[in-house]
């Protein structure tokens, strides 16, 4: 469904990505790991078109994002949602109008089954009656989970998480995983694009993972497949880790 | 030398390169309303925001503005017994030049400002790309209505800057200066042309479109955390600022 062929994109002498190529399988949960300013972030916002690269295609469904007119573009990222680092909440917005901001944007339902959705959304992410709540009333984690409600409004088949549990505890880490995975199931098998170096959290959650190190995926594989990896790369980074966490 | 001509040459080229952001943003936030939907909420909530809350200063700087007027003009024109004309002077003074730049500066201060800190915080904090990632055209959301607001509201606001500014004017000149009230009033009606109001309001109608232009294009461009959003800030407000009083003197120019 998503494929990334030889993508390359630097800013000015900084070459970010330097030939990345990638499948994602589709229903499936696909973990990109890497070490910090590896260009991680990056590589998710040229496969939701927010930037262009200098050379290389996304195709999706075999068709290039790159090459689509900004009207086809609006059209297809309508089959994405993405979570934001900081989940990109509306702070001028309630947590409702938030979560209800896609759905008046691009449907015409009414306001009562707006408001049946979000409820519903906030349900899932176990935070119902927190609807009046501005983003800057509410934890890191809180905002989180708000964001991925947002981003599953419109039920998407594809959702992106940029680093979805950087920054917070290891308890709401694990809820936050569990949430992906519950999200990854409601929408009837959505393909999930995630960006991490949570190395717990991906073994808990990936079907793939993808290592990037300098701008190039340099493994690919299942959890089982990374974690007895023979790749100096792969070791380097998951080594410290393991170590930490005692998985054999 | 060699170090002097690539110093000018680098600030005249991103010189040509800010004005032709700047003239992007205008056509891109002007083309976005041939578009549907029209988010007519939105530009109702900066017309309040630009117009309505911004009433009070442009009252306050009004009616001062038109009291020194008048108290300087009326000394001078005492000396040869003319402060009977205190009142056109006050009137053509404020249609012309002062209630349109003014109340510009005074928005610009206000209103730029706060465009390039809330865009720009929405930008730095994300808030910008998920409204691309949710498909809407942040030009149309968030450009349009202040460019909109702000084209209809300095007019306006440049009305009541004068309106405000002539009964200032009149209160110092008749209660302060002895300046009959009638005379006053007469002077303004003799000297006074309806050019003077239509010429001060293509004036301000230019300087609206500025505020918004340069607030927001300083905004969406941020970049560089809360420090950048300071820069964005300042820099809307002095660009705003200088362009208007650049402007200001090739209108003059071209009308009077």
């Amino acid at each position: 469904m998503l494929e990334i062929r030889n993508l390359k994109k630097s800013f000015g002498d900084h070459e970010v990505l330097k030939g990345l190529s990638l499948n994602i399988p589709s229903g499936k949960i696909t973990v990109i790991i890497g070490g910090s300013g590896t260009g991680k972030s990056v590589l998710l916002k040229h496969i939701i078109g927010l930037i262009e690269p200098d050379e290389g295609q996304i195709l999706l469904d075999g068709e290039s994002l790159y090459e689509m007119t900004s009207e086809t573009l609006k059209k297809q990222r309508m089959r994405f949602g993405m979570l934001f680092q900081d989940a990109a909440l509306f702070d001028s917005m309630t947590v409702y109008e938030n979560i209800a901001f896609p759905l008046i944007e691009h449907t015409d339902w009414s306001e009562a089954e707006v408001t049946r959705v979000v409820k519903h959304k906030l349900e899932q992410i176990r935070l119902p009656g927190i609807e009046e709540k501005f983003p800057s009333e509410l934890s890191g984690g809180m905002r989180k989970r708000v964001g991925l409600a947002r981003a599953t409004a419109l039920e998407p088949e594809i959702v992106l998480y940029d680093e979805p549990t950087t920054g917070l505890d290891p308890v709401t880490s694990k809820a936050i995983d569990d949430l992906i995975v519950q999200t990854q199931n409601n929408l009837k098998n959505a393909t999930s694009i995630i960006i991490s170096h949570d190395i717990p959290s991906t073994l808990r959650i990936a079907n793939q993972v993808a290592m990037l190190h300098d701008g190039r995926i340099v493994e690919v594989g299942s959890p089982k497949d990374i974690l007895h990896s023979k790749n100096p790369i792969v070791r380097e980074f998951l080594d410290p880790v393991i170590d930490q966490i005692g998985v054999a | 030398m060699i170090k002097i001509v690539n110093l000018i040459e680098s600030w005249v080229v991103s010189f040509v390169l800010e004005l032709g952001g700047f003239v992007t943003m205008l056509k891109d936030g002007v083309f976005a309303l041939t578009k549907t939907p029209v988010r007519w909420k939105l530009i109702f909530k900066q017309l309040e925001f630009i117009g309505v809350n911004s009433s009070l200063i442009i009252i306050l700087t009004g009616y001062f503005t038109g009291a020194v007027l008048a108290l300087q003009a009326g000394k001078a024109f005492r000396l040869f017994n003319a402060e009977g004309a205190t009142g056109s002077l006050v009137v053509i003074s404020l249609l012309r030049e002062l209630s349109p730049v003014l109340t510009s500066l005074m928005l610009a201060a206000r209103c730029g400002s706060a465009m390039a800190a809330e865009i720009g915080t929405m930008r730095v904090t994300q808030q910008i790309d998920a409204l691309q990632v949710m498909s809407v055209d942040p030009v149309s959301y968030l450009i349009t209505p202040r460019i909109v607001a702000s084209f209809i509201m300095a007019p306006l606001l440049s009305i009541v800057f004068s309106v405000v500014g002539t009964f200032g004017g009149f209160s110092v000149a008749v209660g302060v200066l002895n300046v009959n009230n009638a005379i006053y009033w007469d002077k303004i009606q003799q000297y006074v042309d309806m050019e003077d109001l239509w010429n001060g309001l293509a004036k301000a109608l230019v300087f609206g479109l500025i505020i918004a232009v340069v607030g927001c294009r300083k905004g969406y461009t941020t970049s560089g955390g809360a420090e950048g959003v300071g820069r964005a800030t300042t820099q809307a407000v002095v660009i705003a600022s200088v362009s208007i009083l650049v402007a200001d003197y090739f209108l003059t120019a071209f009308m009077f």
